[in-house]
């Protein structure tokens, strides 16, 4: 249970500026995505919060007591790093041990403690292999449940399913959102460049850009009201479709964006004329994209599958009321 | 001399059965290379060695080497009874100038090392560690061991001269010593001098495998180990140590095979002093000075048993592994 405040946070690696001046505030018991491109300064933050990088300037509070100094072993923290970092030559027991075993914990409380976790993520079987014997999910599990064992107030990931792939990450992403409900009470801020990560898991997000916050918000404030252009194009895939120049200046605006399942195929009052470029069906859903002279073809979702071939031509339409209006400066302007 | 032939080089024992042509041409391939290789060790360290087993069991001289005879187990021992029934044993294994010359090669390989690790240790944490200058204190750090061993020898015999050595007017001018000292020759402090003058010039060496191992370890489990809120000297002994550790059992079965035949800086250090005389040293001095050399060669072939052996016990014993550990 903890309240973590950033105030004007700054960090710079000599001349370098990573994170420019973040405020952020992480409720307790959220979960909390920070979310960004790569080169955003999102790992940075994290491990400015874990304390193993020092704060340049401003004020980093952990329920109201300033932290900005303190170790991060006595921050009530626990950290699973994108590479697991357990140690090679400890069994799995041992990694998930050490930190109690140290704090002079007694062998009883320890042991149940251990078990526990590893019931949890269902490690038990490989409590006395090493590490290396481990599969990369498996590994990442233990980094996890070394993290429960520490029984932090805060639980700071750094994209830790980065190294799987791609059917585990499905898996061990459940395992994170089940941890987070069995846990509530715990504080989780996760980093992640994956923005179907964010969206799954986050109570919120926050898209970093740069070293600067862009926006905070629910997965779906940020889905549905994106307060820039960045965020527009960074959240929700496929990608938003931007449309500029003439077409956008007939709706009053410098840029208007439109998810692909707010388009629909067909003639009508203001519908746009091109011809398909290509089409992918991913079986439930088809993705057509349709060429109607712009920098980029407009992507659009069809239900089921799509008979459109390359070349055709064909007609599409906006839902008017879903249609997003940004000035010249990428804001967002009045629906 | 033949102690270089004291490496074991690891067999390369194909047990596998050969299953495919894939797997014929590829033995066939690493046959090729290694040929030139085995070709020359059999000639620059095989032949040798086996010259010198040989000359062993014979009464071989430097002025008659062809026309040596075979005499059995005679150099190694011997014995004759008395008609008093007095049984006089002879023969380099009741040599007390030899087994004198074991202990101080022991002495001086399991001091020296010792030292050497944990000082090259000392100077790997450091050198490891971000600072200003690393590259070039790293590169300065290197010179010891650079300088060939009878430069440094000679020089560092100079600084530790009695009567006019920098070190005994510098030890004399801070109130260190009365009187001076002379480190070389005194059979007291000759071994000191000689370990001194080793380990100045090792160090450097132990520093940069152990620099190699310490940069093998992941940076992201001392991490780990800052949010475990680990004692560094806890994350020393309990993370770094076992990490590094088979990088440095290499480095310490490097360094102790390269002391056990320890010979050029004796030789020119404290030369004729026998509170320093290695095995290398007496071995080379009863091959050629004093024209024993049927006897200095059974001393060079034990020198090289008694390291074959070593060196086994100590891969056995410290399960040795030299692909550097797995992680």
């Amino acid at each position: 249970m903890a309240h973590i405040e950033l105030k004007n946070i700054r960090k710079s690696f000599g001349l370098v500026d990573v994170i420019k001046g973040v405020d952020l505030d992480i409720r307790s018991g959220e979960f909390m995505v920070l979310v960004g491109p790569s080169g955003c300064g999102k790992s940075t933050l994290l491990r400015l919060m874990a304390g193993l990088e020092d704060i340049t300037s401003g004020e980093m509070l952990f329920d109201g007591q300033l932290v900005n100094a303190l170790a991060p072993s006595r921050r009530g923290i626990a950290m699973v790093f994108q590479s697991y970092a357990l140690y090679p030559h400890m069994t799995v027991y041992e990694n998930m041990a050490f930190g109690m075993q140290l704090a002079k914990s007694g062998p009883e409380a320890i042991k149940q403690r251990v078990h526990q976790a590893a019931e949890m993520l269902q490690i038990t079987p490989y409590l006395e292999r090493l590490p290396k014997q481990l599969s990369g999910g498996q590994r990442q599990r233990v980094a996890i449940g070394r993290a429960i064992v520490r029984d932090p107030k805060v639980f700071l990931f750094d994209e830790p399913l980065s190294n799987l792939d791609a059917a585990l990450r499905v898996a061990t992403r459940l395992e994170i959102a089940k941890l987070h409900h069995q846990m509530h009470t715990a504080t989780m801020v996760y980093v992640t460049h994956d923005q179907v990560e964010a969206m799954t898991l986050a109570d919120r997000i926050c898209v970093l850009r740069d070293g600067l916050v862009e926006q905070v918000g629910t997965p779906l404030e940020l889905y549905e009201n994106p307060q820039s252009l960045f965020v527009a194009g960074f959240i929700g895939s496929p990608k938003m479709n931007f449309l500029n120049g003439e077409i956008a200046s007939k709706w009053g605006a410098s840029t208007i964006g439109i998810r692909s399942e707010h388009i629909e195929i067909g003639e009508r009052d203001g519908a746009w004329k091109g011809s398909v470029v290509h089409s992918e069906n991913l079986g439930s859903d088809s993705y057509v994209y349709v060429d109607i002279g712009g920098d980029e073809p407009v992507i659009v979702r069809e239900e089921g599958t799509s008979h459109h071939k390359p070349g055709d031509a064909i007609a599409i339409a906006p839902f008017p009321d879903k249609v997003h209006r940004f000035d010249k400066s990428g804001k967002p302007m009045q629906r | 001399m033949t102690t270089d032939a004291a490496v074991p080089s690891t067999p390369v024992v194909l047990t596998r059965k050969i299953e495919s042509e894939l797997m014929k041409s590829r033995v066939a391939s690493a046959m090729w290379f290694l040929i030139p290789m085995l070709a020359a060790l059999a000639v620059v360290a095989g032949w040798p060695l086996l010259r010198t087993i040989y000359f062993s069991f014979t009464n071989a001289s430097l002025t008659d080497l062809y026309g040596a005879e075979f005499v059995g187990f005679k150099n190694y021992l011997s014995w004759t009874t008395l008609k008093s029934g007095r049984t006089i044993f002879s023969g380099l294994l009741v040599d007390p100038a030899w087994w004198n010359a074991v202990w101080n090669t022991v002495r001086f390989a399991v001091v020296s090392v010792s030292l050497e690790t944990v000082i090259g240790m000392i100077v790997a944490l450091v050198l490891n560690a971000e600072f200003k200058g690393r590259g070039i204190v790293r590169a300065a750090i290197l010179i010891p061991w650079a300088i060939p061993t009878i430069v440094s020898a000679k020089m560092w015999s100079w600084m530790l001269n009695d009567q006019f050595g920098i070190i005994n007017d510098l030890f004399l001018n801070l109130g260190l010593i009365s009187q001076k000292i002379a480190w070389t020759a005194s059979v007291d402090t000759a071994m000191t001098a000689v370990l001194i003058v080793d380990i100045w010039k090792t160090t450097p060496f132990m520093a940069l495998l152990i620099l190699a191992g310490l940069q093998m370890v992941p940076k992201d489990v001392y991490e780990a180990a800052r949010i475990d809120g680990v004692h560094p000297v806890k994350v020393f002994f309990r993370v770094t140590l076992p990490l590094v550790q088979p990088a440095l059992m290499v480095a310490v079965i490097f360094r102790l095979l390269d002391a056990m035949r320890i010979f050029d800086l004796i030789y020119v250090l404290t030369p004729n002093s026998s509170a320093t005389k290695t095995m290398s040293v007496i071995s080379r001095e009863n091959l050629f000075d004093f024209d024993k050399f049927a006897y200095g060669s059974a001393q060079s072939t034990l020198l090289f048993l008694i390291i074959a052996v070593m060196t086994a016990l100590y891969i056995w014993l410290g399960k040795v592994r030299f692909d550097g550990g797995d992680r």
